[in-house]
């Protein structure tokens, strides 16, 4: 699976990497930044969890 | 006034001279019966196996990108549902003036490219995009009085820096602001109306035409570029057709930039050159194994007695002005660079500087919906690597070329179109 952040909708409410730190960073202004594109199957269970939890639905998960 | 010149050998054809237009290329404008006479517009078969001929020679689109044409093509053909082709001529890069030259001057090569793009593809529609006034009288003149073929729409947009990125000219066609969006999907998967889009450079398209039209040339016109030529010092700017392998350091000595000391390529997202800019040979691949890109094919030459910091903070203001302030990323991301390299520049960085820069040149790259970061973060990273010493001389000295404040914008990259 793949996570993706669209650029334009991310507006720095870093509520994403509360979830999913391993998979999310935020740079030093705020913005999120993946680390993780391709998600092991593992991982689906956190990465469902950032998407959900940006505000302004900037993450998706793609199959 | 920029000059307007071949490079390629005697009988190659070529778009800046050509039967239709005469050995005065930038006086004349091509009209239906000149181009009719050179073979144009001749109906295409199946027997001319067209986009097998594309992906043999390996075409590579003139966007900036480099992707290969026929991949492209093929990838709009497979999608599912009946595709639309536009010819793109909204050419953002300051330092190029090829595709405006091209709309100007070759409507019909264009038109003829956009209509074997829409018989290769299948698709019932087509569009010109694109913000020049002149090129805009020239493509409506051209429309009037070509044959029948699909309907083609000319669509007008703003001269930025974004406005010729795929989606943001799907975006601008489709009625709203001529501003990049996230992939995916990419304009070939979903563009115009949800219709799979061939968004393709005009230059691509012509040298599609050209190679209809001279099947026994299609090696040569595939591997030749046009590149817009400037630089500091008394010689003017230069647009050139040159043909495939030229080295840059040749094309340099042509053009009257025999002193150069370094290169900006590829308009302002290729990145500075130093040392081993000579060695270059003028191709995608070539540009992307130096740690550069060819982009539009715009050269910028550095005489020496510029600053090679001077024309990174320039080019980097440049770009954070033109970001389409979009992702916050981006206006985040280029702001810190200009201002940065700006303060490196009048001798006010701190100590840390080089070391900001350097990770900002590693962090941004493809963070933002579209190339502007990081062609801004290419510009930082090259600076440094190339110059590292001359970063450094910032420290302890006023330096005379950067003082000029009217260096450290991008007025000194942009081209008149001839």
């Amino acid at each position: 699976m793949k996570l993706l952040l669209d650029s334009t909708r991310c507006q720095g409410y870093g509520l994403c990497r509360e979830p999913a730190p391993e998979l999310i960073d935020l740079d030093e202004w705020g913005y999120a930044q993946v680390l993780v594109s391709h998600v092991p199957a593992e991982g689906a269970g956190v990465a469902e969890e950032a998407v959900a939890a940006c505000p302004n639905s900037a993450l998706r998960l793609v199959k | 006034m920029t000059g307007v010149r071949s490079f390629l050998p005697g009988e190659q054809p070529g778009m800046l001279v050509s039967p239709v237009l005469g050995a005065e290329p930038h006086r004349g404008a091509e009209d239906l019966a000149g181009y009719l006479a050179v073979g144009g517009y001749a109906p295409l078969t199946v027997r001319d196996r067209l986009l097998d001929r594309i992906a043999a020679v390996g075409l590579r689109g003139r966007g900036g990108a480099g992707f290969p044409a026929a991949v492209k093509i093929r990838a709009v053909l497979d999608a599912p549902g009946r595709p639309v082709v536009v010819a793109n001529g909204e050419e953002g890069e300051p330092g190029s003036v090829k595709d405006r030259w091209l709309l100007r001057h070759r409507p019909h090569l264009i038109l003829d490219g956009l209509r074997l793009a829409a018989a290769m593809t299948g698709a019932e529609r087509g569009f010109v995009y694109l913000s020049d006034t002149r090129a805009e009288q020239a493509v409506r003149h051209a429309l009037a009085e070509r044959p029948t073929h699909v309907p083609v729409g000319v669509v007008r947009t703003d001269h930025t820096y974004v406005a010729g990125e795929e989606t943001a000219v799907v975006r601008r066609i489709e009625g709203g602001p001529a501003l990049p969006t996230a992939k995916p999907p990419r304009p070939y998967e979903a563009g115009i109306g949800g219709a799979p889009t061939l968004v393709a450079n005009v230059e691509t398209l012509a040298r599609i035409a050209v190679m209809r039209a001279c099947p026994d040339a299609a090696v040569a016109v595939a591997g030749a570029h046009l590149v817009t030529v400037s630089g500091s010092g008394d010689s003017a700017a230069v647009l050139a057709e040159v043909p495939a392998g030229t080295h840059l350091k040749v094309l340099a000595d042509l053009c009257g930039h025999g002193r150069a000391e370094a290169v900006l390529l590829g308009g302002l997202s290729g990145g500075l050159h130093g040392a081993g800019w000579t060695d270059l040979l003028l191709d995608h691949d070539h540009a992307r194994a130096a740690g550069g890109t060819l982009g539009c094919g715009a050269l910028h030459f550095l005489h020496p007695e510029d600053c090679p910091v001077a024309v990174a903070a320039g080019a980097a203001a440049h770009l954070a002005a033109q970001s389409a302030r979009q992702c916050g990323v981006c206006v985040s991301g280029t702001g810190a660079l200009a201002g940065t390299l700006t303060a490196v520049a009048r001798g006010e960085a701190d100590d840390a500087a080089a070391d900001r820069l350097r990770r900002w040149s590693r962090q941004l790259p493809g963070r933002g919906a579209c190339g502007l970061l990081d062609a801004a973060a290419r510009i930082a990273a090259t600076l440094l690597a190339h110059f590292p010493g001359r970063v450094d001389a910032h420290r302890d000295a006023t330096c005379a070329a950067c003082a000029d404040p009217a260096l450290l914008d991008a007025r000194r990259f942009t081209v008149p179109v001839p």
